[in-house]
């Protein structure tokens, strides 16, 4: 039944395509020929009397429906025809169709980026739709950069695009970033944002960075002005900013740490934007040297602070910094051969295995003991209080692991928690879960470690965690 | 012989970090002006004294790793890179703005 199922939405995703497709090409037949009826010489009658100029082709560096479409931009004093022209003649790769990518592809398109290139491995997935604008309920399954270019050129047919449908690696990253002028890092992991930097230093591209999470964003312009490694003169690299990577348990990512649409809305829309100050004031190649050191800047942006952005002065290219530096340890060669693992630099936040397998259950069996034990057992959820109010197993109590690491919800040596129902009897099971089985197990040691096992107290989690729940028990669980 | 004169100043977390000091983003903070052995206090002994005075959650190790601010982590003295302003060495002034940045990652 399912696989029935999965083909007819696959059927269906592949006639949507190709319906969008053929949308598209019935518009630009249309725009073209509305542009063919525009050029002087099938003036309306109205005109009749006017002198009739024969169509001078090279006359005017663009076509007039490219006047019509970007003169709001042009007559901005910043932009101007010089401006525009360098717009069109330029070429920017975007990494990463997400969040950040979407918004800042769209702006780059309506602008009139003349070659616009996005590399992602990813599908479009329903989580993915309140922010990532330029994908839609209909594309759910297929990939990311194919429906982000079908956007595109319904937005603006006039450009080039290029789908690189892979992710980016240290093999394949010369090769793709060496087509474009300028990099949008639209990733969303430390070990992507390193590789970015790398190979933007060693093809001296200007780099421009966003990242953000929850309410928070962060800006960054990178490599700018481009100058070879050891050019002191240059824009610092992301490796100047932060020489070593964050350990892997500090990296929170948008699944686990939630984030906000308009937040990295705001993020992208500004990468676009410094993309189009940088193309458009003619910054791209770097020119000159010896002028002194260039501070980078760092925006920040926190939608419940006030002022909502702030802007950080950071420091210049660092003398001994392992890309960018005269000292560099880093080549296109020791990219392209594998030699450096930015997996291993960034560390793996590998799965928690910290409990013995008698102190952990399946959630079928929790199910079983469940319903044997009613009351005398007790189910305790780890997950913050912000998702337990979406949906919580019946009967369960909620003590977040953060309560637990600041301390507040461990009693002191021979008293019991608070959050401990005074009615449980002191020998009744403890099961502990969490959403995937990873903080339960945490939970469990903590709460062994405190004493609350004596009296032959068994204590243990559920494998899996709501995920196995969902799986082995209650399929209607949501999950988010 | 240590002084007894406190100095204000504001010390601001931003990227997740606020969370390791009670979900409070600006902490406005009055220190004694000299450490225990009479000298002026400096950028560095602010960060051991967040760890051991103004945080309340047991992950050390996210805020400070190996006697240093742990990698990820920007510190700005006034809005500008503490290492364009001589890093833990700086000597605090009164009502100067300390504030510690997590690296997001997310996109
Ligand atoms: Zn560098």
């Amino acid at each position: 039944m399912m696989d029935a199922a999965t083909q007819t939405a696959e059927q269906l995703r592949q006639q949507i395509t190709a319906t969008e497709e053929q949308l598209q090409k019935l518009k630009e037949q249309l725009a073209s020929v509305e542009t063919q009826n525009e050029a002087p010489g099938i003036e309306t009658p109205l005109n009749d009397l006017s002198v009739q100029h024969p169509v001078t082709p090279g006359k005017w560096p663009l076509s007039s429906e490219e006047y019509k479409r970007y003169g709001r931009q042009m007559i901005v004093p910043n932009i101007g025809i010089q401006g525009q022209l360098r717009l069109k003649a330029a070429s920017v790769l975007i990494v990463g169709a997400g969040g950040l990518g979407c918004p800042a592809a769209a702006y780059l398109a309506g602008a009139g980026v003349g070659t616009i290139g996005i590399v992602d491995g990813d599908e479009v997935e329903t989580s993915n739709l309140h922010r990532q604008i330029l994908h839609s309920t209909s594309k759910v399954g297929m990939k990311k950069v194919d429906s982000a270019i079908s956007y595109l050129k319904s937005l603006n047919p006039n450009l080039k695009y290029n789908a690189h449908t892979s992710h980016l690696t240290p093999e394949n990253s010369e090769s793709i970033v060496s087509q474009y002028d300028l990099v949008l890092d639209c990733t969303d992991h430390p070990t992507s944002r390193y590789l970015i930097s790398d190979i933007c230093v060693l093809l001296q591209k200007p780099l421009v960075s966003a990242s953000a999470l929850r309410t928070d964003g962060q800006l960054i312009v990178l490599n700018s002005p481009s100058l070879p490694p050891g050019n002191e003169a240059g824009g610092p690299c992301y490796r100047c900013v932060f020489p070593k990577p964050p350990p892997a348990e500090s990296v929170v990512s948008c699944g686990d740490g939630g984030i906000l649409g308009p937040v990295v809305g705001v993020m992208g829309v500004l990468q676009a934007l410094e993309a189009i100050k940088l193309i458009a004031g003619g910054k791209l190649k770097a020119e000159g040297s010896g002028e002194g050191k260039t501070d980078a800047s760092m925006l920040l942006f926190s939608a419940n602070s006030n002022p909502p952005f702030r802007s950080l002065r950071l420091r210049s290219r660092r003398p001994k910094c392992f890309a960018c530096s005269a000292a560099a340890g880093l080549s296109l060669e020791s990219l392209a051969s594998g030699s450096l693992d930015y997996l291993l630099f960034c560390g793996v936040n590998a799965p928690v295995s910290i409990l013995g397998p008698e102190e952990r259950v399946e959630a079928r069996e929790y199910e079983t003991i469940r319903k044997e034990k009613g009351a005398g057992h007790l189910l305790v959820d780890t997950r913050e209080k912000v998702q337990f109010d979406i949906c919580n197993i019946e009967g369960s109590i909620n003590v977040p692991i953060s309560t637990l690491q600041g301390n507040r919800a461990l009693a002191a040596e021979g008293e019991l928690p608070s959050w401990l129902p005074e009615t449980l009897p002191p020998d009744s099971p403890i099961y502990v879960v969490c959403r995937l089985g990873n903080d339960s197990q945490v939970v469990t040691r903590k709460l062994k470690e405190s004493g609350l096992d004596k009296n032959g107290r068994y204590i243990g989690d559920i494998k899996g965690g709501l995920k196995a729940w969902k799986q082995q028990v209650d399929s209607s669980w949501p999950e988010y | 012989m240590a002084s007894t004169e406190d100095i204000s100043i504001i010390v601001e977390f931003t990227g997740g970090l606020e969370m390791l000091f009670s979900d409070e983003r600006k902490h406005k903070l009055s220190v004694p002006a000299k450490d225990s052995k009479g000298e002026a206090i400096t950028v560095g002994w602010l960060v051991e004294y967040l760890c051991e005075e103004v945080m309340k959650d047991t992950r050390k190790e996210m805020f400070v790793l190996d006697g240093h601010v742990r990698p990820g982590i920007l510190v700005l003295i006034n809005d500008a890179d503490w290492e364009l302003e001589g890093e833990a060495t700086y000597t605090l002034q009164p009502n100067d703005n300390i504030l510690f940045v997590s690296t997001l990652h997310g996109g």
